[in-house]
C-alpha cells in the first residue's frame, strides 16, 4: 500500500503539462532514433543530454525526457528490423529473424503492430517489476559472481542452435567468428593489446554498432547493387503491407509468449553484466525451444516477433533496477542515464529510494506514461512506417547507405570506424553468399568479451581451479539448463529436421 | 587565422558588454569539450558537469558541445587532438590519472605528454581500499599482512584493467608496506568500479580498490567499510571517519585527479583564458557543491603548476610500472 501511495505521489509529480510534453517529445524522438540504423538508445540519450541542460530542466523533468527517449528507442529499433532486415540497434537484432519474413509474406502491418503490443507488454510488466521487486531483485544480482556469469553466457551460446534454421555448423562457425573478433583490443586481465597491430583505434576493441551496421545494412546495399546489375528484380517494391492491426487470434496466440518472455527479459536486464541484447536473445531461443513444434520460427512466426520484442523492452525496464538501486549500469544506455543523475547531483545507490523518493517515483510514473504514449503513438503510425516498403529499392538503398555512413561518423567522428564498417559490409556480403547466418557473429562479438573476462576472473579468484565454475547451486542450475537446451534438440530435433528438409530451398531468414 | 581572430574579436566586443570579466578578450566561439570515452564514464561526466557549470556561471555564453571520442583508453582522442586539432582555440579535453598512467606506460603509441598544453585540475578523487561490512578485516595493515602471508587468499577487485590506476593504487600501498614482489598481489579487473563493488558485496572478492566516489553510496548504506583512504591527511565532512593509510603506517598516496588538456598549438591568449575560466569555476560555490556531492577532494592547480604536477605524476607512474614489470 505504501508503494501505491508513493506511486501516486510520483504521478502527481509527472503529470504536469511540461512533463507530459517532454515525455511526448522524448517518445517521438526516441522512436525515430531507434529506427535509424546506427543510432541506438545510448546515443539517442547522449545526444539529448545537452538539450535537457540547455532547457535548464530540473532532475525529474530531465529524467522523464531521457527515459522516454530510452523506451522510445527500444520500441523504434524493431521498425527497421521488420521492414528492411536491418536492426535499428543491438537488441532489435533478434526481431529480424521472424519480423522480416513476416513482412515478406505481406504481413508487415501485423508484424509492426504486434511487436508494438509486445513491446508494451514487456515494458509494462518490467515497470511493475521495478516498483514491486527492486529491493529484492538487487539480491539476485548479488548471487551472480564471475562463475555464474560465465555459466549464463555459456547457456546463451549453447542455445544458439535455436537461432538459425539453416545449417547448425554454419551458425557455430559464425559464433566462433564473432568470438574471435571479440578478442581484438586490450585484454583487461593482463593489460596486453591483442590483434591491434599498433593501431590505437583498435585498443578498445570493435564497436558492436559499427559491426551491426556494416554486416546488416551495408551488405544489404551490396546485395542490391549486385542483383540490379544482374537484372534481377528488386523485391522491395512488390511488397504488400497487409492489415494495420493484428487479428485477435494472433494476439491471443502470442499472449503466453509475451508473458513468459517479459519475465525472462526482465531478469536478464536486472543482471548488470547481461543487458537487453542477452534478454531478447534468450527470450527468442527459449521460446523457440518451447513452442516451435512445426519449425515455423525463422519463417515469419508471429511468436518469433513477439518474443524478442517483449524480452528486450522488459530488459530495458530491468536494467533500471541495478542502476537505481546499486548505481551500477546494466547496459550502455543506463550508463548514460547514470551519468546524467550524477550531473544532476543525485547519487544513485542503495539509499536513492529513501533519499530522493520524488526522483525515483516521478521517474517510475514517467515510465508508465511514456509506455502508454508509445503504444498510442506506435499503432496508428504503423501505416506511415509501412510506406517505407513502397519506396523503390533504388531510392531506398542509397538512403540506407547514407544513413549508415552519417550515423556512424556522427557518433564516433572517426573515419577509421567507417573503414571498419565497410570491411564488415564486405564480410556480410560474402557470408550471405555462403548462407552463413549473421546474428551469431554479432552475438559472439557482443557477449564474447564479457564471457571471456568472467571466465578468467572466476579462475583467477580461485587460483586456477577450474572446478570453481561448478561450485554454486546457481551455477549448476544454469549449466543444467544449458546442457538440456543443447542436447534436447539433438534428440527430439529429428522430426523437425525432416520437415525442414522439404523446405531446404528456402534459405533461412538471416541469410538472405 | 586572421579572419578567425577578427571574428573572435568582434564576437568578444559584442558579447563583452554582458560579460565584463577579466578575460573578456577571449571568448570561445563554439566551446567544445572532448570526452575521450563513451557517454557515461568519468571523462564524460567531467566534460558535461564543467560545461554546464561554466554556462551557469556565465563564463561561456554558448552551451559547451561535448564530443565523445572513445577509443584506446583516451589514445584516439589524444592522437586526434595532436594530429588534427592542434590549432583549435575552442577545445579542451577531459583527462585524469588514467591519461597520465597511459602516457607514462607508452600506451598512446607515438604520443607524449608534452604534445599538449595542460590547463587545470578541477578536483581529485582519493583512492580507497574497502572490504565488505561483515569482513573480519578492519584495518589496512591486517589486509596487507594477509596478502603478505598468502597472496592467493585475497582477491582485490577494481574497475580498471591490469596496470591501470586502480591496480597501481593497491600496489603502491603493498609496496609501501614492504611486500617485495607486488606482482603476486591478486588483482581482478572489472568493467568499472560499480561492478567491482557489486562483486565485493556478492562475496566473490575480498577487497576493493577504487575511488571514493565509487564507494560513497555503499558506505552510506552500510554495505562496505573503507579501511584506508590514500590521502595525505583525513578528508573533511562526512569522509572524516575514513582512516588514512599514512596513519596506519603505510605511506601511500593515490589520487585520481580530474582536469583538462588543450591542443599544443592553442594561442597563449586562449590558453590563459581557459586557465582563468577553469580557475574561476573551481573557486565558485556551485563547483564546491558539485565536488561535495561527488566526494571529490580539493586539488587546485592551474596553468604551469598543473603542467608540473602532471609531469611529476607521469614520472612516478613510470617508476612503479617499471618495478612491477609492466614497462621495461
Amino acid at each position: 500500500m505504501e508503494t501505491l501511495a508513493s506511486l501516486g505521489d510520483g504521478f502527481a509529480i509527472a503529470l504536469t503539462w511540461q512533463n507530459l510534453g517532454l515525455a511526448l517529445l522524448g517518445c517521438f524522438l526516441g522512436t525515430i532514433m531507434g529506427a535509424l540504423p546506427g543510432l541506438g538508445p545510448s546515443n539517442g540519450v547522449a545526444i539529448l543530454i545537452p538539450l535537457a541542460f540547455t532547457l535548464g530542466l530540473g532532475a525529474t523533468p530531465s529524467l522523464i525526457l531521457l527515459t522516454s527517449v530510452y523506451y522510445g528507442a527500444m520500441y523504434g529499433g524493431r521498425i527497421s528490423s521488420i521492414l528492411l532486415n536491418i536492426p535499428g540497434d543491438e537488441p532489435a537484432m533478434m526481431t529480424c529473424l521472424d519480423g522480416y519474413p513476416m513482412a515478406r509474406k505481406g504481413l508487415a502491418g501485423e508484424a509492426l503492430s504486434l511487436s508494438g503490443i509486445a513491446s508494451f507488454v514487456g515494458a509494462f510488466f518490467a515497470t511493475w517489476g521495478l516498483i514491486l521487486l527492486a529491493p529484492q531483485l538487487v539480491k539476485i544480482a548479488l548471487l551472480f559472481g564471475p562463475a555464474e556469469y560465465f555459466a549464463l553466457f555459456a547457456l546463451a551460446f549453447m542455445t544458439l542452435g535455436g537461432v538459425s534454421s539453416t545449417n547448425q555448423a554454419k551458425s557455430a562457425f559464425a559464433a566462433a567468428l564473432g568470438l574471435g573478433l571479440a578478442t581484438i583490443g586490450v585484454d583487461t586481465q593482463t593489460g596486453v593489446p591483442r590483434f591491434t597491430f599498433g593501431e590505437v583505434h583498435l585498443y578498445d576493441g570493435l564497436d558492436f554498432l559499427v559491426a551491426i551496421v556494416g554486416l546488416f545494412a551495408l551488405s544489404e546495399v551490396f546485395i542490391f547493387l549486385e542483383t540490379r546489375h544482374g537484372g534481377a528484380e528488386a523485391d522491395g517494391k512488390k511488397m504488400e503491407i497487409g492489415r494495420l492491426y493484428p487479428p485477435m487470434s494472433m494476439v491471443k496466440q502470442c499472449t503466453p509468449t509475451m508473458l513468459r518472455t517479459s519475465v525472462l527479459g526482465f531478469l536478464a536486464g536486472v543482471l548488470p553484466g547481461a543487458g537487453a541484447s542477452l534478454g531478447s536473445f534468450i527470450s527468442y531461443s527459449m521460446e523457440k525451444r518451447l513452442v516451435d513444434k512445426e519449425g515455423t520460427f525463422g519463417k515469419g512466426d508471429p511468436r518469433g516477433v513477439a518474443a524478442p520484442e517483449a524480452g528486450n523492452n522488459a530488459a530495458a525496464g530491468g536494467a533500471l533496477v541495478p542502476m537505481l538501486a546499486l548505481g551500477v549500469p546494466g547496459s550502455g544506455t543506463t550508463a548514460v542515464l547514470l551519468a546524467v543523475l550524477l550531473a544532476l547531483n543525485i547519487t544513485p545507490g542503495p539509499l536513492l529510494f529513501t533519499q530522493n523518493p520524488d526522483v525515483v517515483w516521478g521517474l517510475i510514473a514517467a515510465l508508465f506514461i511514456a509506455n502508454f504514449m508509445l503504444l498510442a503513438m506506435n499503432i496508428p503510425m504503423v501505416g506511415i512506417f509501412t510506406r517505407v516498403l513502397m519506396i523503390p529499392s533504388r531510392v531506398l538503398m542509397p538512403i540506407v547507405a547514407m544513413v549508415s555512413f552519417v550515423g556512424i561518423y556522427g557518433i564516433s567522428g572517426s573515419s577509421f570506424d567507417l573503414l571498419v564498417m565497410i570491411g564488415f559490409g564486405v564480410m556480410g556480403w560474402l557470408l550471405r553468399k555462403f548462407d552463413v547466418p549473421l546474428v551469431p557473429i554479432i552475438l559472439g562479438t557482443l557477449l564474447g568479451n564479457s564471457m571471456e573476462n568472467n571466465l578468467r576472473r572466476a579462475i583467477t579468484i580461485d587460483n586456477g581451479n577450474w572446478l570453481t565454475l561448478f561450485d554454486s547451486p546457481l551455477a549448476l542450475t544454469l549449466w543444467a539448463i544449458a546442457i538440456i537446451g543443447f542436447i534436447l534438440p539433438l534428440v527430439v530435433g529429428r522430426k523437425v529436421k525432416a520437415s525442414m528438409h522439404e523446405k531446404r530451398d528456402q534459405p533461412g531468414s538471416t541469410a538472405d | 587565422m586572421i579572419f578567425n581572430a577578427t571574428r573572435t574579436f568582434v564576437a568578444a566586443a559584442v558579447l563583452g558588454v554582458s560579460a565584463l570579466a577579466a578575460n573578456a578578450q577571449f571568448m570561445p566561439e563554439s566551446p567544445e569539450c572532448i570526452a575521450p570515452a563513451n557517454p557515461g564514464g568519468g571523462w564524460d561526466f567531467t566534460c558535461r558537469q564543467v560545461g554546464k557549470t561554466l554556462q551557469d556561471l556565465g563564463l561561456i555564453d554558448k552551451t559547451m558541445q561535448v564530443v565523445n571520442l572513445a577509443g584506446g583508453g583516451g589514445g584516439v582522442a589524444y592522437a586526434e587532438v595532436v594530429n588534427k586539432r592542434n590549432d583549435s582555440n575552442d577545445l579542451i579535453v577531459a583527462a585524469s590519472s588514467a591519461t597520465a598512467t597511459r602516457l607514462a606506460q607508452g600506451a598512446f603509441p607515438g604520443n607524449t605528454m608534452d604534445q599538449v598544453r595542460w590547463v587545470a585540475s578541477v578536483g581529485a578523487d582519493y583512492g580507497v581500499i574497502a572490504v565488505a561490512a561483515n569482513s573480519e578485516i578492519t584495518s589496512l595493515t591486517q589486509l596487507l599482512d594477509q596478502i603478505k602471508a598468502d597472496p592467493t587468499s585475497v582477491s582485490v577487485a577494481g574497475g580498471s584493467a591490469v596496470g591501470g590506476w586502480d591496480h597501481l593504487k593497491v600496489l603502491i600501498a603493498a609496496s609501501a608496506y614492504g611486500i617485495e614482489d607486488v606482482r603476486k598481489v591478486k588483482y581482478i579487473a572489472f568493467d568499472g568500479g560499480g561492478e567491482a563493488v557489486t562483486q565485493l558485496l556478492a562475496g566473490s572478492v575480498q577487497a576493493f580498490t577504487g575511488d571514493i566516489s565509487e564507494a560513497k553510496g555503499f558506505v552510506d548504506s552500510g554495505d562496505i567499510k573503507v579501511i584506508a583512504v590514500l590521502a595525505p591527511e583525513r578528508l573533511d565532512g562526512e569522509f572524516a571517519d575514513f582512516p588514512t593509510a599514512r596513519e596506519q603506517g603505510v605511506d601511500a598516496i593515490g589520487a585520481n585527479w580530474r582536469g583538462f588538456y588543450a591542443p599544443g598549438g592553442m594561442s597563449d591568449e586562449a590558453y590563459d583564458a581557459w586557465v582563468s575560466k577553469i580557475g574561476e569555476l573551481y573557486a565558485s560555490d556551485e563547483w564546491k557543491a558539485v565536488m561535495a556531492a561527488n566526494g571529490m577532494a580539493p586539488l587546485d592547480l592551474q596553468g604551469d603548476a598543473f603542467q608540473t604536477f602532471v609531469s611529476e605524476s607521469v614520472a612516478q607512474i613510470q617508476n612503479i610500472s617499471r618495478e612491477i614489470g609492466i614497462i621495461k
